[in-house]
């Protein structure tokens, strides 16, 4: 924070460095020195002492040439004319006899980032890289890198880059890491160090030599090498193994990393078999004492999930929430302890989430209570006991929450939706919030036939509908009290006449009114019309009782394990889940193909005219490629995959003609890619699918390919 | 690959700010205050992302720690490296807090600066650093004999305490010579932390005991500690040793210094110890206790004839009666907008605390074998059959000093080569209480 008074202190300092007493006494000139870093890192802005401090850097006192230097590397961009004075200092220093005087010098020298100093720099790196000291040597590999960032379109030196992949060989294990380091930044345009079979050999043979900081980068870096057999692929394997079980979580991350990236293309079943190994120390550091690191191995825990659904079951007692921890620590907690249900500990899981719902803090017992619903899609009976008992308990926050975890629950398990209903009988005058009372109007819609209090609730409801404030409760109140009266002529008929006289004559949402109008000159078209048009389905009926989560392959999200990419989703996840949408549009437990977690997405623009189209077919090189399943074309569209014509159904042979675009998420950057395709039936079992692209991009091909199933597979399940 | 690192404190001044890369501006500061101010409570904040930038940071002793990527880093690298930076700046500054960190601020530049280069992790080793680093400490009180005149040398069998005060280890790793600063002594440190899940009717549902052996070392040169579990620890269900009372762990692993040709033979750990704090061996036991937990609780809710809510508590401590608790402090959630209280002596205190909610009971002092007893009377309004559902769970906090769950003992450590008088060994046994949950 700045302070008042900066500009005095300032002119205070400079007299205090220019006086010669000050500077013919060590220790004072020294605490004068720690005074300005002092001020400079309150925020007050120094850079006017600059002339002074590169004066006071010629000295003997390490500690004041190091504090110098810092007040240097903050303030050279500002002043690149007088820092050319520091440089002669610098490069005397780098003559010195004491290596640690040596490798500070080359450091900041390195570190003042200005280009006109570069050519003054390079012969002190030159002849740091032969260096005796390891330390002076370690600086100068890295000065290579940053002098590369300071001239980012410079040549390339290739004399530079010869010594540095020489140097891969050196004694001094932080060395080799940084040569490492220097050579990715250096190379980056060709896409980093080459790590050829010598080279990968090699740093295997030396990782043990590292401390776990160099583990991981080396480890890191690997992921790019692919062994030539599979005897050596092995033999990696088994000599990394070790390192699996690391007591330090980021070696047995990078570890797995690395498994995961040689073997989740050919060899699933080895990359499965590391998950599970190695979940024993990501269980350790769920454990960890420092929130942050449980935080981290939870999501990654969260991923593994995602491809042994089940695994780490009989754990599930690490995953109950301590007392006192934070309340994102408890959610995740939560989240994974639904993944881990099975018939063994359901009971203890839910008891224990029971204990949850009363919690203190609203998002805490919020969170509980979804896990419970959660649970309930698979252990109905137990769940809505439970759901039921805190009902009774009428605190405002848990009735809100439990009517709506209940209305999610019965849309994809109608067979509660009988205890559902009785268990409505009186929480109206509990519910506050709005988001509860959607909740519960649109219960009372679905299943007013059930529910015999339904057309008085909404009475009531009617009555209280001038001080309503949110449009979301209208809308629902329309539709519910519409629902019913299709039911329950006699009791609603007079309810719904007011409420359509107040919606379309006094509403002023503009919104809520359409709709009143839409139903009143709906039910002037007769009451079969209407009811054909307001009853819908009760419930998903794609989905019936989930009986666990499908596993998904290991390739779906290896990319994403040991990076921030977990930890990020969840962070959109906790942002988006409170707000549940009335209707569903996210109910599906897996993310919808392409544009949920996958690499690659798809994607709709450029259009394409059927004339472009047309032309494309025919002059693109074809790539045939057979893929199982039967279906219809409806799920497509979902996918971003936009479908350019099609035989009419139940004509043979059936043919789709579609099209869509690649783009690929990640950290490298790709062109897109234009994918056209035919998926041709001619009865029997298989539909063979042509696909036609360009550019030609294979990997493009295989997750477009897969997004392709994947949308097949749902539209079949969705129509058979 | 690191961008910048920097240290807030809690009301966000800037204590410690380092760029290693230079690009990103210095407003990256406000914007990282600015967004971990705006979390709620349920948000997870130990990543955020501004544009291309991540922040990831940890909290620790009151302040943020804070480091900026652009490209993609392993969170575990990252978490890890600041979890070890911030026992880097304790061992060097002797302590963590906005205080000695802004006294310290020159240390920590030089220690930033020998640690990370260019955004790449460099070395983390106290070996390694004690040779570049220069700056000495700036402690706010000198250390001074006074706090360890109720210390017994480590073996005597006196009444006091064998336990050296904790402020003894509170200090920096390098201190000028001469002074008495400069004593060669090393800690070894047993500390476990329970988590606990008792059930209504009294039945251990969740038990996991996480237990660290954590050396501290002061010695400027040691070559070679040993030291001597308990020859009946045995790891894993299946194997079993010695004759006494077994002392099992489930899981165990070790740093990676540590030599373990003598373990399988004699339980004996060999390790080089540097300076400063390092944690040597973690384990870890779950399901099972070799001896009773440490407290009961027999509640009693009542409701009485003018709608309040009665809560009996009981608090049995099953330790043995020489032991004693530091301060426990009992906490039951609860609604209730007013208390009222009768307990069992003077000298502990019972107060509704409004932001969580909750009763806590502090007791000063709790004897091994002792029952204390308290009774509160809650008023609730709109007293319901529901609302003693509302009551609990019941939370206790504590510190045992000079026990372990476990039974983990350390029989010896030996240093070689034998150093000069002057060097002390301290062993000391802590358990904490992570969460110890008593269901109602």
């Amino acid at each position: 924070m700045p302070y008042l008074g900066g500009e005095e202190t300032v002119k205070e300092l400079r007299r205090a460095l220019s006086n010669p007493h000050v500077q013919g006494d060590p220790l004072r000139h020294r605490s004068t020195v720690l005074r300005v870093i002092r001020v400079m890192s309150q925020g007050v802005d120094v850079a006017g002492l600059f002339s002074e401090m590169v004066k006071a850097c010629a000295t003997t006192d390490v500690v004041q040439k190091k504090l110098v230097y810092v007040f240097l590397c903050s303030y050279a961009s500002l002043n690149p004319e007088l820092s050319l004075l520091v440089i002669n200092t610098l490069r005397k220093d780098c003559q010195d006899p004491n290596p640690m005087v040596r490798s500070l010098a080359l450091r900041n020298m390195t570190n003042l980032r200005l280009p006109s100093l570069v050519e003054y720099v390079q012969q002190p790196l030159t002849a740091g890289l032969r260096d005796r000291a390891a330390c002076v040597r370690r600086v100068a590999v890295l000065g290579w890198a940053k002098l590369h960032s300071l001239q980012p379109h410079a040549d390339i030196d290739a004399a530079v880059v010869n010594e540095l992949y020489s140097m891969l060989r050196d004694n001094d294990p932080v060395v080799m890491v940084n040569c490492l380091r220097a050579l990715e930044e250096i190379l980056k345009e060709e896409g980093g160090v080459a790590v050829n079979k010598a080279i990968a050999h090699h740093l295997l043979n030396r990782l043990k030599e590292c401390d776990v900081w160099g583990q991981c980068e080396v480890l890191g870096v690997l992921q790019r090498y692919r062994p030539h057999s599979e005897e050596e692929l092995f033999d990696i394997l088994s000599l990394l193994d070790p390192y699996l079980l690391s007591p330090s979580v980021p070696v047995m991350a990078a570890t797995l990393g690395l498994f995961l990236s040689l073997c989740c293309r050919g060899l699933p079943a080895v990359s499965l078999a590391a998950l599970r190994r190695a979940q024993a120390p990501l269980l350790a550091a769920c454990g960890s004492a420092s929130p942050e690191m449980k935080f981290t191995a939870l999501c990654h825990v969260q991923l593994l999930l995602r491809s042994l659904p089940g695994l780490m079951g009989e754990h599930y007692k690490r995953f109950f929430c301590g007392y006192a921890e934070p309340a994102y620590i408890k959610q995740r907690k939560m989240q994974v302890l639904v993944e881990l249900v099975n018939d063994d500990n359901v009971g203890f899981v839910l008891d224990e989430l029971k204990g949850y719902c009363t919690d203190v803090s609203p998002d805490t017992a919020q969170a509980a209570i979804s896990a419970i619903g959660r649970i309930g899609r698979s252990y109905s009976d137990q769940c809505l006991e439970i759901l039921t008992g805190l009902l009774g308990l009428k605190q405002e926050h848990i009735t809100s929450v439990v009517v709506q975890t209940m209305r999610d629950l019965v849309w994809v398990c109608p067979q509660c939706s009988e205890s559902v209903c009785e268990a409505l009988e009186g929480c109206e005058d509990t519910l506050q919030d709005s988001q509860g009372r959607q909740a519960l109007l649109w219960l009372l819609g679905v299943h007013g036939d059930r529910v015999s209090s339904a057309p008085y609730v909404l009475e009531a409801f009617v009555e209280q509908v001038r001080s309503e404030m949110a449009a979301g409760v209208k809308t629902e109140l329309l539709t519910a009290t519409m629902r019913v009266f299709l039911c329950r002529p006699a009791e609603t008929q007079d309810t719904l006449g007011r409420l359509l006289h107040y919606c379309i004559e006094e509403e002023a949402d503009m919104n809520v009114r359409d709709q009143a109008l839409l139903y009143y000159r709906l039910l002037h078209c007769g009451i079969e019309e209407t009811r054909s048009v307001l009853q819908g389905r009760r419930s998903d009926p794609s989905l019936g009782v989930l009986i666990g989560r499908p596993a998904e392959p290991v390739s779906q999200w290896a990319r994403s394990f040991n990076t921030l990419e977990p930890l990020r989703q969840c962070n959109a996840g906790a942002e988006s889940a409170p707000q549940a949408a009335p209707y569903h549009l996210a109910l599906d437990p897996e993310p919808t193909p392409g544009s949920g977690g996958g690499q690659l997405g798809l994607s709709l623009s450029p259009a394409l005219s059927p004339q472009q189209f047309e032309h494309l077919w025919l002059g693109g090189p074809q790539c045939p490629h057979g893929e199982p399943g039967k279906g219809l074309q409806a799920a497509l569209q979902r996918s971003h995959i936009q479908t350019m014509a099609f035989t009419p159904p139940h004509t043979l042979p059936w043919r789709v003609y579609l099209y869509t675009h690649t783009r690929w998420g990640g950290p490298a950057p790709r062109g897109p890619t234009l994918v056209l395709g035919e998926l041709l039936y001619t009865g029997g079992r298989g539909l063979r699918v042509t696909a036609k692209q360009r550019p030609r991009d294979d990997e493009a091909m295989k997750g477009f390919l897969q997004v392709l199933s994947g949308a097949l597979h749902t539209s079949s399940t969705g129509s058979c | 690959m690191i961008s910048q690192i920097f240290i807030l404190s809690s009301k966000g001044d800037h204590l410690i700010y380092k760029d290693f890369r230079g690009e990103v501006g210095k407003d990256a500061v406000t914007v990282f205050y600015e967004k971990v101010t705006a979390l709620t409570g349920d948000q997870p904040p130990v990543v955020m992302s501004h544009k291309e930038l991540h922040f990831v940071h940890i909290r620790q002793g009151g302040l943020y720690w804070v480091v900026t990527t652009t490209a993609d880093s392993s969170p575990f690298t990252l978490v890890e490296f600041l979890n070890r930076l911030t026992t880097l700046i304790k061992d060097y500054c002797g302590s963590l807090s906005e205080k000695s960190v802004r006294m310290n601020f020159a240390l920590i530049y030089e220690l930033l600066d020998e640690v990370v280069d260019n955004g790449y992790i460099q070395t983390t080793s106290t070996d390694i650093l004690k040779n570049f680093i220069q700056t000495e400490a700036v402690t706010s009180k000198p250390f001074s004999l006074f706090d360890l005149s109720n210390v017994g040398l480590f073996g005597a069998e006196t009444q006091q305490s064998k336990v050296a005060p904790s402020a003894a280890a509170a200090r920096p790793i390098m201190s000028s010579r001469g002074d008495q600063g400069g004593k060669s002594e090393i800690f070894v440190d047993v500390v476990e932390r329970m988590s606990v899940v008792i059930g209504s009717n009294g039945v251990l549902m969740k038990v996991d005991v996480e237990g660290q052996i954590r050396v501290k070392c002061y010695m400027p040169s040691c070559l070679e500690m040993r030291i001597g579990l308990n020859e009946e620890f045995s790891i894993g269900k299946s194997q079993l040793r010695g004759y006494g009372a077994a002392v099992r762990v489930d899981e165990c692993s070790f740093h990676q210094a540590v030599k373990l040709d003598e373990f399988d033979q004699h339980r004996i750990l060999k390790v080089c110890p540097s300076q400063g704090e390092h944690v040597v061996m973690q384990y870890l036991l779950s399901d099972e206790l070799p001896s009773a937990p440490p407290f009961r609780l027999f509640p009693t809710i009542e409701r009485d004839n003018g709608g309040r809510l009665l809560m009996y508590l009981k608090l049995r401590c099953d330790l043995p009666p020489k032991r004693a608790d530091r301060e426990p402090c009992v906490s039951v959630c609860s609604r209730s907008p007013s208390l009222s209280q009768e307990l069992s002596s003077p000298d502990q205190k019972a107060e509704l605390r409004a932001e969580t909610r909750a009763v806590h009971w502090d007791i000063p002092r709790f004897p091994g074998g002792a029952q204390l007893s308290a009774l509160f009377k809650l008023e609730v309004p709109g007293l319901s059959s529901a609302s003693m559902m509302e009551v609990g769970p019941v939370g206790l906090s504590f510190e045992l000093p000079k026990y372990t769950c476990t039974g983990l003992q350390i029989r010896f450590l030996r240093l070689t080569p034998v150093q000069a008088g002057s060097s002390q060994r301290w062993v000391r046994y802590v358990t904490h209480s992570d969460s110890y949950t008593i269901r109602i």
